[in-house]
């Protein structure tokens, strides 16, 4: 009885501002505006803007997630064989930036891109010739990158420390080369830390609108902004929720996709 | 046993300034089973690590049938290593961690598993291929590290405190298994272990450290009959270990009393170490004894009984025998000359150093 008690809170804080908030959604993404049901918000993602903006989201969060994992494996690996006291440190900081708001983080690089922005001023200081940097796709990719790293950086680093460093010398002892143990060793006993670094930044980067907000300008649509713009501009929520059941459809089918990699069932959300 | 298959020559390692291992020489020959014996910090791990090519060593040269391999990394190397914590690959099967290395030089997949097959009945464990790594216990873990090493047909496996976790019935097991898979395999086994009666048990060669030095070296015969220090003798086996005088040759007095012994040219009047197991004291009538004393203290074994004999001086002499003698009562002791080892006492602080730790 006592435990049941204990659990009370926790039952409430679901109800109230998870499960009630999802049935709003489902409720407003499957009817119009008069109440009456619909399928028209949901199929609205076949629209020629809807869909741009769906692929272009899947196509900078994936290619943001690889250039994460790219940077931050190599990372966690050298953070691995450096001594503890020098690796907390290299931690410390890279997650000091966290500590940071995250939209701060963001207008700082507004303002270093900009068209008359620092990385600018610096190149015609130096007479060579000014870039257009803000407001582009790779824009977008370097704040997703910058903000999102740290958490890939994490569950690679803390997946690679429970790895024995004997399991490591086994395999050089059997004859393999740098790349054959990276491949055959490191990669596959690191999966679970990979696929919850995958998870910690390829949902975010493909919800966020933030991100394409400050560096994209209105130019590029994701469909976060598409979302965030029926709810706070066109005023029409139905609309925003049936994207919004798209976008969740998105990431519980490549949450699916990661999870038939993770047999250990330690990185995924499922 | 013929050509030495690998020598250390000059060997030297340190870690953050503590010398680990100075200046250190070893010949293992072909098809031999060398063990590498001493406390924990002794440097024995590291000369195994410096052979298979996991540490460098500061200075020295590894030489491997004929060539110096001190550069090679371990991948290059034609020896392979048993781990202390077995180090399998847990994402694997044990038939895919066996074929690792076969892979890796990529053998056909006839041969794979020919080879697979060959190795789980070498080690016991045959039909095991599909099992994972988990549903093992230790013992089979460890069978199955060897095996993935032998099938690559090293010419010397280096075992690195194989047995260390595993319980002493199974290790007891294990230590048999390893002396049959030697022979049948006819390669070179180079051991390293803290357990003297692991090392006593399988070795053909005894090589024990300290400090990072090689206190003795030889058969276990030699090790446990003739230590030739007091470190050796401490540290194998249970011993009384006494200072005396040579008085001449195989005479030496210990504690005024004389006991004729068989060891020649210490000189006259000469402070010794004198060495005398525990098993090779007999205790007499105390009018028929060298030496007399009170039995003080004693424990029955199961096998033998333990005793303590204090003699009037104080020392308390540490007597097995299957004959008891109940506390108290007045014994003499008689030790067969052949039975007293005498060891030269260490001249200055430094011998002591590489020679003796007490």
């Amino acid at each position: 009885m006592n435990r049941k008690l204990l659990a009370g809170p926790y039952l409430i804080w679901m109800i109230g501002f998870v499960l009630i908030p999802l049935a709003l959604i489902f409720y407003y993404g499957l009817t119009d505006r008069s109440g009456a049901f619909t399928l028209a918000n949901i199929v609205s993602i076949a629209t020629e803007e809807h869909a741009k903006a769906m692929w272009l989201s899947l196509g900078l969060s994936f290619v943001s997630t690889l250039i994460c994992l790219l940077l931050a494996y190599p990372l966690a690996m050298i953070l691995r064989s450096r001594g503890m006291g020098r690796t907390s440190f290299i931690v410390f900081i890279f997650v000091l930036p966290m500590w940071m708001n995250f939209l701060l983080r963001t207008m700082a690089w507004q303002t270093l891109l900009e068209k008359n922005g620092v990385i600018n001023g610096i190149l015609s200081a130096l007479h060579l010739p000014v870039q257009s940097l803000i407001n582009t796709p790779g824009a977008i990719i370097l704040g997703m990158v910058y903000n999102f790293l740290p958490f890939m950086v994490l569950p690679v680093y803390n997946v690679l420390c429970k790895i024995d460093d004997n399991t490591i010398n086994a395999a050089r002892d059997l004859g393999a080369n740098f790349w054959q143990t990276l491949f055959r060793i490191w990669l596959p006993l690191s999966l679970p830390g990979i696929i919850s670094g995958i998870t910690m930044v390829f949902i975010p980067a493909l919800t966020t609108f933030v991100i394409s907000n400050l560096l994209g300008g209105s130019k590029i649509l994701l469909i976060g902004n598409v979302i965030e713009q029926e709810f706070n501009k066109s005023g029409n929520w139905n609309l925003g929720s049936g994207l919004s059941l798209v976008l969740m459809a998105f990431i519980i089918i490549s949450m699916a996709i990661l999870a038939k990699y993770d047999k250990t069932g330690e990185g995924s959300m499922f | 046993m013929s050509q030495p298959l690998i020598d250390l020559i000059n060997i030297s390692k340190s870690f953050d300034g503590t010398m680990v291992l100075d200046d250190l020489n070893l010949s293992v020959k072909e098809n031999e089973f060398v063990t590498l014996l001493g406390p924990s910090g002794c440097g024995k791990t590291t000369t195994l690590r410096i052979i298979g090519g996991f540490e460098t060593a500061d200075t020295g040269r590894v030489v491997f049938g004929g060539q110096d391999i001190s550069k090679l990394p371990p991948n290059k190397r034609q020896l392979n290593t048993v781990f202390q914590k077995y180090a399998l690959f847990t994402h694997m099967n044990i038939a895919e961690n066996i074929a690792f290395g076969l892979k890796i030089k990529g053998k056909s997949k006839a041969y794979i598993n020919d080879k697979i097959k060959y190795a789980l009945k070498l080690v016991n464990l045959d039909g095991y291929e599909k099992r994972t790594v988990d549903s093992l216990s230790g013992g089979q873990q460890q069978r199955i590290a060897i095996a993935r090493a032998i099938v690559n047909e090293p010419k010397v496996l280096l075992l690195d405190e194989p047995l260390g976790a595993l319980d002493l019935k199974l290790r007891q097991d294990m230590q048999y298994e390893l002396i049959r898979l030697k022979n049948e395999l006819g390669i070179t086994f180079i051991y390293v272990t803290h357990d003297q009666e692991e090392a006593l048990t399988m070795s053909d060669t005894i090589v024990v450290m300290n400090q990072g030095y090689i206190q003795q070296m030889g058969t276990p015969e030699q090790i446990y009959n003739e230590p030739e220090n007091a470190f050796v003798a401490d540290f194998i086996g249970e011993s009384n270990i006494v200072g005396g005088t040579m008085l001449h040759d195989e005479l030496v007095e210990i504690f005024g009393a004389k006991f004729p012994c068989v060891d020649k040219g210490f000189g006259t009047n000469r402070p010794v170490d004198v060495v005398i197991r525990p098993e090779d004291i007999d205790l007499v009538e105390p009018e028929n004894g060298i030496l007399k004393g009170v039995c003080t203290h004693l424990i029955f074994k199961g096998v033998h009984y333990e005793m303590e004999v204090t003699t009037p001086d104080g020392f308390e002499w540490l007597v097995h025998s299957t004959d008891m003698c109940p506390v108290g009562r007045e014994v003499g002791i008689r030790v067969d000359p052949y039975n007293i080892q005498i060891m030269n006492k260490p001249a200055s602080e430094d011998e002591e150093a590489v020679g003796v730790n007490e």
